[in-house]
């Protein structure tokens, strides 16, 4: 289809007009142009290297969850610092956690991988060979079950609901 | 600049430095390299958000312009501060940690840097059977 050969993918073009915007700080024609002009070469350019289209069924929830994330980056920093200043090395008890996965899209994966790292004391480290694990430290926990669950429930059950 | 805004600028700017530097002493403190990337990805985030928020408030109440640099800054800082921090703890495995060291996965595949994905492995074994 020709439509879609010209948009491989029409949010990324999309967000690629609107960053150019915010770069050039000034919305005037000709930036618009020449945004639209890279919104439509870059997703040509890279489409061989991501062909399949992921949909987002539900793009409130989106809003729903960079809203959480943020609030969880916040939390994390305090969390993260306060072990840093006032927990002795010895009593700083490092763990890895195995998360099972019931999401399948690799975008998905990615953005909760990505989550896993900003939020408070976990790092992702690794998948499973077939996509259904992934590994992730821990600064400090005494409850990793309760690590794996939190995550499950508060970051992939969200991110259920937006790619279905 | 009214005095409130003046207040809110320099309080973002110390709690900004506040954490940049202990996420920099997390850095040297922890003991090994999984620890120390928490320092980095987490506590430095903040330490870099201060100084952007208050950029922003500082121009805004200077020249009443909104600018939009500093939310690209805090975007492009998301999008990858993860995937470095995921690289490195990935080169740090395949380098120094065995595979027994680390917890099974609920697969029988393994994980990702010891073990080929199922499809590749697939192939590779029907090779390994034209050859034989």
């Amino acid at each position: 289809m020709l439509l879609k050969r010209i948009f491989p993918h029409p949010l990324v073009s999309l967000a690629l007009v609107i960053v150019w915007l915010m770069l050039v700080n000034k919305v005037t024609l000709g930036n618009l142009i020449l945004g639209t002009v890279i919104g439509i070469i870059v997703p040509v350019l890279t489409a061989p290297y991501w062909p399949n289209r992921p949909k987002i069924r539900r793009p409130l929830k989106v809003i729903e969850y960079g809203l959480v994330v943020l609030w969880d980056i916040v939390v994390a920093n305090v969390v993260v610092a306060s072990i840093i200043l006032f927990k002795r090395n010895e009593n700083i008890r490092s763990r890895w956690v195995c998360v099972p996965l019931d999401l399948t899209s690799p975008e998905a994966i990615t953005v909760l991988a990505g989550t896993i790292t900003m939020t408070p004391g976990t790092v992702s480290a690794v998948l499973a060979a077939d996509g259904s694990n992934i590994l992730v430290h821990c600064l400090h926990t005494d409850d990793p079950e309760g690590t794996r669950d939190e995550i499950k429930h508060r970051y992939e059950r969200r991110l259920k609901e937006i790619f279905p | 600049m009214h005095i409130a805004l003046e207040i809110a600028v320099s309080a973002f700017l110390v709690i900004a430095g506040v954490f940049g530097l202990v996420g920099s002493f997390g850095l040297i403190k922890l003991r090994d390299t999984m620890q120390r990337l928490h320092a980095p990805t987490k506590a430095t985030t903040l330490g870099v958000g201060g100084v952007l928020i208050a950029s922003m408030v500082y121009h805004w109440a200077d020249g009443g312009q909104i600018t939009f640099h500093e939310l690209l800054i805090t975007l492009f800082l998301f999008l990858t501060a993860p995937v470095s921090a995921n690289f490195i703890a990935k080169a740090y495995l395949a380098q120094n940690v065995a595979e027994k060291d680390l917890p099974e996965p609920l697969t029988e595949h393994g994980w990702a840097i010891y073990n080929d994905p199922p499809l590749i492995e697939e192939a590779k074994e029907a090779l390994d059977e034209g050859r034989a």
